[in-house]
């Protein structure tokens, strides 16, 4: 891995007004293209932080670094132009029209015209937002409106480094949803390194590459990916901080396709029902899948071939689970749980077989 | 220099400190009549304000009269009521004065009485209501006593403004400490002049600072600090 | 000055109206004119003043303790005070009224300043705006619509006070009712009053009209989605 895009050198901050630490010797790195998610309980310094990235705030000692040069050797004001910024609150600017609240930063950093033009166009279409929202304020747009437009301002001048705080924490949770999928489709596209706050370790699981867990006074309990944050939590702390399901919660985060899936008792339908039956004994079961070049037709019970000479004479019937290879592993718990039989039959690409998936395979991925 | 010296002279002339038309009759002439019109619009401005404020009935009238009371320049109040004083007789002096001033009174006081009544918490009130107490009651027991301090705050607005009025009761043959200013005016009397200007602006900081201390008295004590 | 009290004089005489006509138009210019002057130069006072006491919060005490020590001395005393220097000059009744204008702009001003949105100053701030500009091109508009309702205040009292300095032989309509009280004759004290009132309404509407044409903004509300 090269230079990180971020990193935060044993960061002290001392608020004058209070005798305990905001944020405690944090050491942290972000590499390029990573959402790093801080999170943590309130007074855990993660918005300080956060705000030390762009000299909001100043750290009392230790040094941070953006791509490679230290922030309080820069000129804020310039640093600032060259950072994304959003807050939970958006702060909108409320005298300017969506379009030159959009415009902002590249109006500051004296763009032509024309191309403050094209860029905005570009946003509006990036974020779905409709052009007559262009020249409306902000008190006239709907909460999750404005959310997008606070996203699609700090994204205006392109710059590499995003910090937003909670930039989702204002709407209702099905709007939240909905703005947290549009902007995880987005940064696969723009692969921004971005600092992102929350108070919700599951935003955090969501959206991050990395998740820092911070504890009260600013002190860093454990740096790592979502799933290994999941598998292994560090300690005491960051096991009750991510709560109950942690089980579930990283289910969700292994797609089907992740693991190893049995291919299980397969038959074609030219196949002799003498075959099928010995298929059927190697597997242990009763059944089979019905699979014709690749293409899943149903499952057959070893009941129905009484007096048939091949497995395509009896009718196939459907499984009454399906997953794909991109479902998450908690959605094929949830689907197999919801159904009559044991097992579910993974498809890919419409109905390719890809195999099976019983509850043995989930509840090892668990333990495993 | 020496127009403050003169001044400062003519306020420690002894000759200024007796008589009629002396600086002490000057300032009870001025208090007087400030006090008896601040008490006289309080008497009837207080309880149209608590009833209006209670029942909500005749809002239009405290809003267009504190709109238009506040569109009048109490320069010309004093003029319109110096014809009225003459129409019905009353002579010179005292009763224009006391008409413009008490027309002055009237809307601060009656606007602050009805916006503290208005904006008792209304859960309050139905609490109250809940709790069995009549009309009459609420007014006095709840009512009156959370709009004590936004009333207070009206009087002592009615009161700064009505001490400054006075001044031009000179002009309509009035008393009071806006005497030795129109007079010196009329003689080009520049020591009476500054004299007189120190003593009305420091009557009227005295009021403000009185006002304002019987308005922290009025103001109900939070629990704890 | 005792001059015959008729108590069978009307309230009104229309003919007088007509003979001074001209009279009238007159102060009723200079009336405006002394009166946007002072507004006029009491926010070049105010605005300056008022930004520096929201920045330095040790100075707002004492900034509206004396801009309300002025405003609490009567008029009267004020100008009188004022002649003894200026003389019975239009310099001495603008210095009186300017001096009456601060106290509710100073405050405007700074309330104005505090209502700016945290959000939005923070925003702006993290987008790289110089502390010029986040005062010029945010702070300033936003206050705007408070400092207009200052200035309206201003305005309406301005107009009133106009009138008392007619006892310094200015005045504009205060000359008309000044001339009533001396003559005891009701007429122009009418024409006086009323117009002033009159001014003082046209000024206020006016002054709005402005500030809704200026901040567009202040009146959006939001419209459900997918509403035209």
């Amino acid at each position: 891995m090269g230079e990180p895009m971020i990193r935060l050198e044993d960061v002290v901050k001392r608020f004058s007004n209070s005798r305990t630490l905001a944020v405690d010797h944090l050491s942290l790195e972000i590499q390029e293209g990573e959402t790093a998610v801080l999170v943590g309980p309130s007074g855990c310094g993660k918005t300080t932080t956060m705000k030390m990235i762009n000299r909001l705030e100043e750290p009392t000692s230790g040094k941070i670094f953006v791509d490679g040069s230290d922030v309080m050797s820069q000129d804020p004001v310039q640093l600032r132009r060259g950072i994304g910024y959003v807050i939970q609150t958006i702060g909108l600017m409320p005298h300017r029209t969506i379009a030159q609240n959009i415009a902002t930063v590249p109006q500051l950093l004296g763009w032509e015209d024309s191309r403050i033009k094209d860029r905005v166009a570009e946003l509006v279409e990036m974020f779905e937002l409709r052009d007559e929202l262009l020249t409306r304020y902000p008190g006239e747009l709907s909460g999750g409106q404005r959310q997008r437009v606070g996203v699609a301002r700090a994204l205006a001048a392109d710059p590499p480094v995003m910090l937003m705080d909670e930039p989702f924490g204002a709407v209702d949770p099905i709007v939240r949803a909905r703005l947290q999928d549009q902007f995880l489709d987005i940064q696969d596209r723009l692969k921004k390194t971005i600092v992102f706050v929350t108070h919700d370790i599951d935003e955090a699981i969501k959206m991050a590459d990395r998740i820092a867990i911070l504890n009260v006074g600013g002190t860093l309990e454990q740096y790592d990916t979502p799933k290994e944050i999941l598998r292994k939590p560090a300690n005491g702390f960051v096991e009750e901080f991510i709560g109950s399901e942690r089980g579930l919660k990283r289910l969700a985060l292994i797609k089907v396709n992740e693991i190893r899936v049995e291919e299980g008792p397969v038959v074609s339908p030219e196949d002799t029902v003498q075959r099928a039956l010995t298929v059927m004994e190697e597997f242990g079961t009763s059944w089979a899948s019905v699979v014709d070049g690749g293409e899943l037709l149903g499952w057959v019970d070893a009941g129905t071939m009484h007096g048939m000479t091949t497995a395509g004479e009896a009718t196939p019937q459907r499984f009454s689970a399906y997953v794909t290879a991109e479902n998450s592993l908690r959605e094929a718990l949830d689907s197999l749980i919801t159904s009559e039989t044991q097992v579910a039959a993974v498809v890919w690409e419409g109905q390719r077989y890809r195999g099976i998936l019983n509850l043995d395979q989930i509840s090892r991925e668990i333990l495993g | 220099m020496s127009v403050v010296s003169e001044a400062l002279a003519w306020l420690s002339d002894p000759v200024n400190w007796s008589g009629t038309a002396g600086i002490p009759n000057r300032v009870f002439e001025h208090v007087r009549i400030s006090t008896v019109t601040v008490l006289a619009a309080a008497m009837i401005a207080v309880p149209v304000g608590l009833l209006i404020g209670h029942t909500g009935k005749g809002r239009f009238v405290v809003v267009t009269l504190s709109n238009v009371g506040r569109a009048i320049p109490s320069f010309a109040i004093l003029g319109l009521a110096l014809p009225v004083a003459i129409k019905l007789n009353l002579g010179l002096g005292f009763w224009p004065t006391f008409i413009a001033l008490f027309a002055l009174a009237i809307p601060p006081i009656l606007t602050n009485t009805y916006v503290g009544v208005a904006g008792v918490d209304p859960d309050l009130v139905e609490a109250a209501r809940g709790m069995g107490m009549a009309d009459r009651e609420i007014l006095r027991r709840l009512e009156v006593r959370l709009a004590a301090p936004v009333i207070m705050v009206g009087l002592r607005t009615a009161s700064v403004e009505v001490v400054a009025t006075a001044t031009l009761a000179a002009l309509v043959a009035g008393g009071g400490l806006g005497r030795f200013i129109i007079d010196g005016f009329a003689v080009r009397d520049d020591a009476r002049i500054l004299g007189g200007a120190i003593l009305v602006a420091a009557l009227a900081i005295c009021t403000e600072l009185f006002m304002g201390g019987v308005e922290k008295l009025a103001r109900p004590r939070t629990s704890t600090a | 000055m005792m001059l015959a009290q008729d108590t069978r004089e009307p309230f009104f005489r229309p003919e007088w109206v007509s003979r001074n006509a001209d009279r009238i138009v007159e102060q009723l210019i200079e009336h405006a004119y002394l009166t946007s002057i002072a507004v006029g130069v009491g926010s070049l006072i105010a605005i300056p003043v008022g930004v520096y006491a929201y920045r330095h919060r040790r100075a707002y005490v004492p900034v509206t303790w004396l801009a309300g020590f002025l405003y609490t001395i009567p008029s009267l005393a004020l100008f009188a005070f004022l002649t003894t220097y200026t003389g019975l000059t239009t310099l001495t009744a603008e210095i009186g009224l300017v001096s009456y204008t601060l106290l509710i702009l100073i405050r405007n001003v700074v309330a104005g300043l505090e209502g700016v949105p945290r959000d939005t100053r923070e925003a702006a701030r993290a987008m790289g705006y110089t502390p010029r500009q986040l005062l010029w091109r945010v702070e300033l508009p936003l206050a705007f619509p408070v400092i207009m309702a200052g200035i309206r205040v201003a305005t309406v009292t301005i107009i009133g006070l106009v009138t008392v300095t007619s006892l310094i032989g200015k005045g504009g309509l205060g000359k008309f009712i000044l001339q009533g009280i001396q003559r005891f004759f009701s007429t122009p004290i009418v024409v006086g009053a009323v117009l002033s009132v009159l001014l003082a309404i046209l000024a206020d509407v006016l002054l709005l009209g402005l500030q809704r044409a200026l901040t567009p903004w202040a009146r959006s509300r939001p419209r459900p989605e997918g509403a035209r």
